[in-house]
C-alpha cells in the first residue's frame, strides 16, 4: 500500500522559529491526507531535531522587515528574546501547536525524520545529540532516491 | 439531503490549520466505513481544506454549512 502512496518530501534548512513551522504544518497535513511524508533536516534546520535546541528556537528580528520595529533595533541585546517571546505569545493565543507538539503529532502520523550526515560532520553533532524521533541519518544520494519518486518536494 | 444525522461529532472550534485536518484524520481512523462525521470548526480555512482532505483521501464530503461563526462540515467515511 505504501508503494502507491504519494510522497511529500520537505527539506528543512532553517532553524529559526518562524521557518520551523511550515514544514511541520505541511508534513502533518500531508500524512493526515494519506501521503508518505518525509522531513529532511539540513544545515540550521538540524536545530529542530537537536535535543538541546529544538525547544529553544528563536525568531530573529535582524533582517526581518515584517516585525513592527525599525530593523536596526533588532541588533540590540535582548531583541531576539523579545521577538521570540512575542511570537510565542501570539501563537499560544491563536491556539497554534508548539514545535514540540508538532514533532509529537508528526511522529504519531508516521512522518519520517531524516538527519543530514554532512551537516552532522560539519557541526560535530552526533546521533546522541539528536531527538529520538529521528529515523535515520542520510546523505544526498538517499535523499535523491526519495526525491526522484516524490510527488511534492519543497525546500524551506 | 436536507437533514444529516451524524454518528459522531468532532469539535475543533478555536483551532487553526493544521489542527482541524490532523484531528479529523486521527478521529476517522476509529470509526467503521459508513460512519457520518460532523465537524464543528471556526477556522474559515476548513471550508476549503476539509473538502480537499476528503477528495484526496477518497472520503465523501456530504455538506458544508455556516451557522453564525460556526462552520459545520459533514463527511461520510467511505474508505
Amino acid at each position: 500500500m505504501s508503494e502507491s502512496k504519494k510522497r511529500l518530501l520537505i527539506v528543512c534548512s532553517k532553524g529559526t522559529l518562524d521557518m520551523a513551522f511550515p514544514p511541520f504544518m505541511l508534513a502533518t497535513t500531508g500524512a493526515a491526507m494519506g501521503m508518505d511524508a518525509h522531513l529532511y533536516f539540513t544545515f540550521w534546520g538540524m536545530d529542530i531535531i537537536t535535543k538541546k535546541k529544538f525547544d529553544k528556537l528563536k525568531l530573529s528580528p535582524v533582517g526581518n522587515p515584517s516585525l513592527p520595529m525599525p530593523n536596526i533595533l533588532g541588533m540590540l541585546p535582548g531583541m531576539t528574546a523579545m521577538a521570540t517571546k512575542m511570537m510565542k505569545g501570539k501563537m499560544k493565543k491563536a491556539k497554534m501547536p508548539s514545535i514540540e507538539e508538532l514533532i509529537k503529532t508528526a511522529k504519531e502520523l508516521g512522518v519520517k525524520f531524516h538527519a543530514c550526515t554532512p551537516t552532522m560532520q560539519l557541526s560535530g553533532v552526533t546521533k546522541d545529540d539528536l531527538i529520538p524521533e529521528v529515523d535515520d541519518m542520510i546523505g544526498a544520494a538517499t535523499f535523491l532516491e526519495l526525491a526522484k519518486d516524490a510527488t511534492v518536494t519543497l525546500f524551506i | 439531503m436536507s437533514e444529516i444525522k451524524p454518528d459522531v461529532t468532532l469539535d475543533v472550534r478555536g483551532f487553526f490549520c493544521p489542527v482541524p485536518v490532523v484531528k479529523l484524520a486521527e478521529a476517522i481512523e476509529k470509526y467503521p466505513t459508513g460512519t457520518t462525521l460532523e465537524i464543528l470548526a471556526t477556522d474559515p480555512g476548513t471550508l476549503a481544506d476539509i473538502p480537499a482532505w476528503a477528495r484526496t483521501t477518497g472520503n465523501e464530503m456530504l455538506k458544508t454549512e455556516r451557522e453564525g461563526n460556526v462552520i459545520k462540515l459533514y463527511i461520510k467515511k467511505t474508505k
